[in-house]
């Protein structure tokens, strides 16, 4: 029994050789097939916005597009900042200080997209003055922090810059 | 039988040997039929034609309409407004959709009613949830092509369900939209995707009926029958007749719709140009998807309402093996079919309150519809099916008709099983 086993081993052999290289080789010609739905170069170009802010009057806002999505620039009143500067991190559900969310106090720059599932919140609304999402009832705070609702995360900060005292840089 | 079956003419017969087409026309013709099915099992033919009727209007609305984000929605004002008869293939391609899911939601109910996802016909269940799922993608990626308001933002909603998976979850929804927010690769992978997924549908279909045509339809008092016997009936000509007269009578609801209101089921949103700076301020899905949307909601937690969802569709897989009674048809478990009319109640009030705004008496109501929506199928059906006193079945669909009852379902059989 000792012989056909052995030559049973070789022929297993063969066989799972051929199913790795057959499997890789299904692999790599899927691959491109997945990959091509992911973001295109043209799409990844797009990559950065500059905004001139000069215009902004304290308490208002703009909204830019910055890869297709909106981005808040908030100029907040000295009331706002205290208020964003003054809540304790225990009563956050994500808890962030105002502090780590801002460049300068004054401006406030993040992605206008809700966390829960991407609306568009509307500014000056909701329990905590800050930003409220119609579609499913999140409250952010003026730093853009949840504090009610089902959405898990605070608004996302991209990256940005101050290219000079009038003009923001995003991306 | 149609087995041994052999076509008159020579031609046929040289044909037949080659590929026996006639042979399967033959079977379908003959198909032993109970001869005790209601109007309830006349939806089967309504879907065919619907999943039909949908497939010859998309391919004519896809000669005209302009998949890109800058175009597509002119593209539909000029398909309403250019295109000879435009305006009455895109109603009924529109309307279409929500009669589709009509008649597929009556089907659905009608199986939980007579039981006929039960042993032997679990893969026809789950083919046909599969179908019903398929339905969904394709009626929402669908809903997504003209490119209005609720289109967009629609879009933005679902695809960002995907984003509740943990540490994946974000790259999966960038692969999804092909760039960082909904916008034109998205619409034209959907484009794409809406065109292949119907013909998907149509496979499941043939395995469906193909399934179906192993074990033979399940009947209203759900009992077994021998076929063909005395309580059969051909389905050609006594099947195909009503099937067709249930059929003109829903084609006559179905013209009313495109005719009289044909945007009385979809949103005055989606008549403006989508816009990625503003949302919309009550984003709501169409009608067929409101009561999972309701689920959805009902949750504060971002994951569980997405797993709670999903869960609500997968759940009904299950269903075969949750439910254990004895008896197929809810006719003979009279405790059990108040449970079902208050599954029926429970899923009409989801749907309600998915357009409704969440917050108030409206959430409180979602979160109670979606608690016994699930203890329906994980408590009340899978104890009830064990416990529940059913009454007498009878023996055969002939017995008790021919013993001078009027009703089927008042029949006794010898009183074996009291």
């Amino acid at each position: 029994m000792d012989k056909p086993e052995k030559k049973g081993n070789r022929r297993d052999f063969i066989f799972t050789a051929s199913y790795t290289v057959g499997a890789i080789g299904v692999g790599a010609t899927i691959w491109p097939l997945i990959d091509q739905m992911n973001p295109d170069s043209s799409v990844k170009a797009l990559a950065s916005t500059e905004v001139d802010i000069s215009q902004i009057e304290p308490g208002k806002s703009v909204t830019v597009l910055w890869r297709g999505k909106p981005v808040f620039i908030k100029r907040r009143t000295q009331e706002e900042i205290a208020e964003a500067q003054s809540v304790s991190l225990d009563d956050l559900p994500h808890p962030e200080k105002d502090q780590d969310r801002v460049k300068n106090p004054e401006w406030l720059v993040m992605l206008g997209i809700c966390t829960h599932l991407g609306c568009v919140p509307l500014s000056d609304k909701g329990e905590y003055n800050g930003w409220f999402c119609p579609c499913h009832g999140s409250h952010y705070d003026t730093s853009g922090r949840i504090r009610k609702g089902p959405a898990p995360t605070n608004m996302e900060i991209p990256k940005y810059a101050f290219v000079d005292d009038n003009t923001i840089k995003i991306g | 039988m149609s087995e041994n079956y052999v076509p008159s003419s020579k031609f046929g017969k040289w044909f037949n040997d080659r590929l026996p087409l006639l042979t399967l026309s033959k079977h379908l013709t003959d198909y032993p039929t109970p001869k005790n099915l209601n109007y309830w099992w006349t939806f089967g033919g309504i879907l065919t034609f619907c999943l039909i009727s949908q497939i010859i209007t998309g391919i004519v609305l896809g000669m005209h309409y302009v998949a890109h984000a800058d175009m597509a929605f002119s593209s539909i004002e000029h398909i309403m407004r250019d295109v000879n008869y435009g305006w009455l293939i895109r109603y009924i391609h529109s309307n279409g959709a929500s009669m589709f899911f009509l008649a597929v939601y009556i089907h659905i109910f009608r199986s939980l009613f007579y039981g006929s996802y039960r042993s032997p016909r679990e893969i026809i269940w789950i083919l046909g949830m599969l179908i019903y799922l398929l339905m969904m993608a394709t009626a929402f990626m669908g809903y997504v092509l003209p490119w209005g308001q609720m289109s967009f933002w629609g879009a933005t909603v679902i695809t960002n369900l995907f984003s509740a998976i943990p540490l994946v979850g974000e790259s999966i929804v960038t692969w999804l939209w092909g760039g960082y927010s909904v916008d034109n690769p998205t619409l034209t992978r959907f484009f794409s995707l809406h065109y292949l997924f119907p013909f998907l549908i149509l496979g499941l279909v043939v395995l469906h009926i193909w399934a179906l045509h192993v074990p033979g339809n399940n009947n209203p008092i759900g009992i077994d029958i021998k076929k063909p016997s005395k309580d059969t009936v051909p389905f050609h000509p006594y099947i195909t007749i009503k099937d067709l007269f249930a059929l003109l009578i829903f084609m006559t609801i179905f013209a009313g719709f495109i005719f009289f209101a044909p945007n009385i089921l979809g949103h005055s949103d989606n008549y403006i140009e989508a816009n990625p700076l503003v949302t919309p301020k009550h984003i709501v899905p169409e009608w067929y998807l409101l009561p999972f949307y309701a689920i959805l909601r009902a949750v504060p937690d971002k994951l569980g309402g997405v797993v709670l969802m999903l869960g609500s569709i997968f759940i009904l897989m299950a269903l075969p093996w949750l439910d254990s009674s004895k008896v197929r048809s809810t006719v003979f478990r009279p405790l059990y079919k108040k449970f079902f009319w208050l599954l029926v109640i429970d899923v009409l009030a989801l749907g309600y309150v998915g357009a409704m705004p969440a917050e108030g008496l409206y959430l409180l109501i979602a979160r109670v519809g979606t608690i016994y929506y699930f203890a329906h199928f994980l408590i009340v059906l899978p104890v009830l099916s064990r416990i529940e006193k059913t009454e007498p079945v009878p023996l055969s669909i002939s017995e008790p008709v021919l013993g001078g009852m009027l009703k089927p379902e008042m029949a006794r059989s010898d009183r074996k099983d009291v």
